[in-house]
């Protein structure tokens, strides 16, 4: 009996290797081959005479004299000043995912707790707010936005951002609070707390694997976005998004797209480091005993 | 025909040495916003204004973008707006005028415009829109060497003489698909049918009205002219625009194209290529159709323009800096960024094929308040005539209802 | 909770949406209901580089003394939801009328727009968001059982799919799947048939862009299960285990049900996204294949040049709507799950 479990378990447990590695091999494939070829010359990278050119660098041998070449680089961090638009991300991520962070996590806790019919329909409302197409609001924002002279302006685009994600936010959030058991607050609650002091001593410290998922998506969602930041921000303090999209061109010209590629890679370090730092607490779950309750 | 003129008065005004030239700059200490497109034209324009006048100006600030097309209209409708001047093409100009947000800049030309040449000035109702600095079109490029191998004889010059070059070339073996055009479904499927619509003589208007007018006999000849050429091109090909076109091409993949002016340039350098591609492309003028004279091509132009809603002398130092730098000086320059209106312009091999084309008389792509409406329908609509499930017929029928519905939204049509 | 204490909560966040979303999306409504005055037309010359012609252009004056009367326009009713770009009731009654049998009638339908584009979008959904939703559970439960050391890299890894901005990460795609790429001249190969383009061919189109689909958004899916597999109550788990459960059938009544409020939210998030997608059909070049309601809207606003705000706006509006009746199972059930959790 207990051998005829095991086997089986280890079968599970192979086949669930398997899907992991399979799936990690299919993520991973696109980003190693950008990685590859932001060292290779535009023609090389998206050849169309044959692609196993992208692998040996052949036009980028004829024009550079190595297989590899740190041209794209050198074009999107020093001839076209990248690290600014980095530095834009940088302030209006950071501040998107913070407000959006604090809006949500009250907003969720008390949707999760409200006992009351309104909560539903508020989430409800929310849902129906994220269903609008950002585009649509993004066109509808420019023109006040140009006659209150907030155009271009990062604060403005932080507050959009935190707004056009709070349904996003709120719902994720509120899902999260859900697994959190009612009782931890409550009890905290009898014991003299008020509501608030409830969910600042007992929730905050249990709520972290959700608050930081949501925040990762925040985050991902305000590094990521290119319907907002394209139309409302002036060029100087433009995004690294917007910034890449504009390497690649128009009717006009060609553009660098291999200065879009090398920027991309790059910018993708920083997530890679933001994640390891942050892995420990996605990782680590719920502190051990704390949702026994 | 203007190409040669402007040739012509380039080397005179080379042999007589470039006068020196004292930029007026206009009233002194006023703010001058700068809107355009990012490419390197604009930005040598641009460049030269800032160069000459930021320091009479009180702010001097310019902003190069991807989309402006897209944000213009409401950065220029506040009063006063976010830009003094943006800086426009054929089809955007029309965009800027249809909501009345640039002014007539005809005493600003008699104050600051003596080196303007008369055909720089875009007049609209007899008054001044726009000053034009640069042109472009589409035209025929073309791989002489495997012509030559295919023994085709000289360079094409109708869309007849292409389809046979390209069944040579295919019969022979050396390509299965000579031919590359932009025909990515959206902007680029509507432009190719304007282009030989207009070959075919159509009109996309009834005169004096917005009512449609493609459902025509030069409709049907237009997508028949199109559907021959695109038998022999890329299976891809609804999904090439300029940056795919201009790959196949420098990857020798192709011997006949049909492309913009501006990638010229690009093509002929010697980055992203071999010397066998490089050397043997020749640019010459777009083809003509069914035996018709016009050559299958629009003729646009880019120019500047000077904002309305702003204060009348930060609209005249706008315009006084802005065409400061429309000068020989700076054609000597940037004489290679583009194919320029501007005096003082050599014509190289670049602008070879846009010269040849605009000699021939080809059409400038027109200035009708509702041609974006109608260029919007047909790059929608045609798709399934050319993917092969729809008739020419209908898929025209389709261009004029979608066509309809958004005009009588915008209130063009009743 | 208290009324009172609710309010205070939810103050930050609502009014954000208020001010942000539900006022625009009023506006939105009430701008789909007028259409713009006639415009008054005047033929003049123009001229410039190329030489003169006779053109027409609006009479400025003359439309902005109309605009000034009555600034938001004529009024339309819903007229412009029911217009050939939306929901063609005229056009489908023709089509009912003309149509010599049920083929003519879908091939007649087939031919507008809208109900092209709807036909692709729902495929694109019911497709895309189940295969996610197990996918991203099944690799959220395998990362779980790796070693410790290497749930770290496993998680990044599987972030890199929407790590890479999308714009610049399906540019690349795009040219894999092209006949001269590497996945676009493989499957050449395999296929044997150097012809195969998945570019021009639209079910092979429809396959890539689902594809591209599940890549895409499994990594989101699979995070909020991870973090959500993370809260399981340990107790728990080990009482199944004691009552002789094995890991499949734990999996199955302990960690399933526990997740079931991050499954509805995934779910509610997938098919809103699937629905209004729009960002792969660009990158690809797939216009000529797919199309969907948010292309159109793209094609109102900015390709028409002077936006076309009526339309653009009604369908909008009609996306709005199309989203409550796709979610509407899943919020019956999350009505049901929360009266239960109150009462």
């Amino acid at each position: 009996m207990a051998t005829k479990a095991e086997s089986r378990l280890t079968t599970l447990r192979a086949v669930s290797y398997a899907l992991v590695i399979t799936w990690l091999i299919i993520a991973a494939f696109p980003f190693l081959w950008t990685v590859w070829g932001s060292f290779k010359v535009q023609g090389d990278f998206f050849s169309k005479a044959d692609w196993t050119n992208a692998i040996y660098g052949i036009l980028t041998t004829r024009e550079t004299g190595g297989a590899f070449t740190l041209k794209g680089y050198y074009g999107a961090w020093i001839q076209e000043e990248f690290w600014r638009n980095v530095f834009n991300t940088m302030v209006i991520v950071f501040f998107t995912v913070c407000i959006s962070l604090t809006f949500g996590t009250l907003g969720g806790y008390a949707l999760a707790r409200s006992g009351f019919r309104y909560a539903f329909w508020v989430l409800m409302a929310a849902l129906a707010f994220r269903a609008m197409p950002h585009i649509t609001l993004v066109s509808g924002y420019m023109l006040p936005f140009f006659e209150w002279n907030i155009w271009g302006l990062k604060a403005t685009t932080v507050i959009v951002l935190v707004a056009i994600n709070q349904p996003f936010t709120l719902w994720m959030l509120h899902s999260f609070f859900l697994n959190i058991p009612k009782d931890m607050d409550e009890s905290a609650m009898v014991d003299g707390c008020t509501r608030f002091q409830a969910f600042w001593n007992v929730i905050v410290p249990v709520m972290w694997p959700g608050v930081i998922t949501t925040g990762l998506f925040s985050f991902l969602l305000a590094y990521n976005d290119y319907a907002v930041t394209s139309m409302l921000l002036s060029k100087p303090n433009e995004t690294m998004v917007p910034a890449v999209a504009s390497f690649l061109g128009s009717v006009q010209v060609q553009g660098n797209i291999m200065f879009a590629v090398a920027a991309v890679v790059s910018a993708t370090a920083p997530l890679f480091v933001l994640i390891l730092f942050f892995q420990r607490q996605i990782v680590s779950g719920l502190t051990a005993g704390a949702v026994k309750g | 025909m203007f190409l040669k003129k402007v040739a012509l008065a380039g080397a005179v005004a080379g042999l007589m040495g470039s006068a020196a030239f004292a930029a007026d700059c206009g009233p002194s200490g006023k703010s001058v916003r700068i809107l355009g497109s990012d490419f390197p034209a604009i930005q040598a324009v641009a460049g030269a204004a800032e160069a000459n006048c930021a320091a009479n100006a009180g702010e001097f600030t310019i902003n190069l973008r991807d989309n402006t097309r897209d944000m213009m209209n409401q950065a220029l409708t506040p009063n006063p707006a976010e830009y003094t001047s943006v800086i426009v093409a054929n089809s955007t100009l029309t965009q800027l005028m249809n909501d009345g947000l640039v002014r007539p800049l005809d005493e600003y030309v008699a104050k600051y415009g003596q080196h303007l040449k008369p055909s720089q000035l875009i007049t609209i109702g007899g008054k001044v829109m726009a000053v034009a600095f640069m042109a472009n079109s589409q035209h025929l490029y073309s791989r002489t060497d495997i012509l030559g191998q295919a023994g085709v004889e000289g360079i094409p010059a109708t869309v007849e003489e292409i389809v046979a070059a390209a069944e040579k070339i295919r019969a022979a073996g050396i390509m299965e698909h000579p031919i590359v055009m932009n025909m990515k479904v959206g902007w680029n499927v509507g432009e190719i049918f304007n282009l030989f619509f207009f070959a075919n003589g159509g009109e996309l208007f009834k005169p004096g009205s917005a009512e449609p007018n493609v459902n025509s006999p030069e409709g049907i000849a237009a997508l028949g002219t199109i559907k021959s050429l695109l038998e022999y091109a890329h299976p891809d090909h609804l999904s090439h625009a300029s940056n795919e076109t201009q790959g196949l091409w420098e990857a020798g993949k192709a011997a006949m194209a049909i492309m913009w002016g501006s990638r010229g340039g690009a093509v002929l350098d010697d980055e992203g290529s071999s010397d066998e591609v490089t050397s043997n492309t020749v640019l010459s003028a777009a083809p003509t159709a069914g035996g018709g004279s016009t050559p299958a091509a629009t003729l646009w132009w880019d120019g500047v323009t000077v904002a309305k809603n702003i204060p009348d002398e930060d609209a005249e130092a706008t315009f006084a800096a802005l065409v400061s730098g429309l000068t020989p000086d700076l054609m000597e320059e940037h004489n290679d960024k583009a194919i320029w209106l501007i005096e003082g312009f050599q014509a190289g091999p670049a602008a070879a094929g846009v010269s040849a084309t605009a000699a021939a008389g080809a059409k400038p792509y027109p200035m009708i308040p509702f041609i974006n409406l109608m260029h919007n329908a047909l790059g929608s609509e045609l798709v399934d005539f050319y993917k092969g499930d729809e008739s020419a017929e209908d898929a025209l029928a389709d261009v004029e209802a979608a066509y309809r519905t958004s005009a009588k939204e915008a209130g063009f049509l009743q | 909770m208290k009324h009172r204490t609710f309010f205070w909560f939810i103050l930050p966040t609502l009014s954000a949406m208020i001010l942000f979303i539900a006022l625009p999306i009023v506006s939105v409504f009430i701008q789909s209901l007028f259409v713009q005055h006639e415009q008054v037309l005047v033929v003049s010359e123009s001229c410039g580089p190329f030489g003169c012609v006779e053109e027409t252009q609006v009479d400025t004056e003359a439309t902005a003394k109309l605009r000034e009367e009555q600034p938001l326009g004529q009024f339309n009713g819903l007229a412009t939801y029911f217009d050939r770009s939306h929901l063609a009731s005229a056009e489908i009654a023709e089509v009912w009328h003309t149509s010599t049998g049920l083929s003519s009638f879908i091939d007649g339908i087939m031919d507008l727009k809208f109900y092209k584009a709807l036909v692709f979008t729902l495929t694109y959904t019911f497709v895309v968001t189940p295969l996610v939703l197990i996918f991203g559970l099944a690799v959220a439960v395998g990362v779980n059982n790796l070693p410790k050391a290497f749930r770290g890299v496993a998680i990044f890894i599987s972030l890199l799919p929407f790590l890479v901005a999308t714009i610049v990460g399906s540019m690349i795609l795009s040219w894999m799947v092209d006949g001269e790429g590497i996945i676009g001249a493989t499957l050449q190969n395999i296929f044997n048939d150097p012809s195969l383009s998945i570019k021009a061919s639209t079910p092979l189109m429809w396959i890539m862009l689902m594809v591209y689909g599940v890549w895409h958004t499994l990594p989101f899916a699979f995070i909020t299960f991870y973090a959500g597999l993370q809260t399981v109550p340990q107790d728990t788990l080990e009482a199944a285990r004691v009552d002789g459960a094995n890991k499949w059938q734990t999996m199955i009544s302990v960690v399933v049900p526990h997740l079931m409020p991050l499954v509805s939210f995934v779910t509610l998030m997938l098919l809103m996204d699937n629905f209004r997608v729009f960002e792969p059909l660009v990158s690809f070049q797939a216009e000529a294949h797919a199309q969907s309601l948010s292309t159109f809207i793209v094609s109102d606003l900015r390709e028409a040049g002077n936006p076309l705000y009526a339309s653009a706006s009604a369908t909008s509006m009609l996306t709005i709507l199309g989203v409550v009746i796709l979610l509407t199972p899943v919020l019956i059930r999350t009505w049901r799950d929360f009266n239960a959790k109150v009462h």
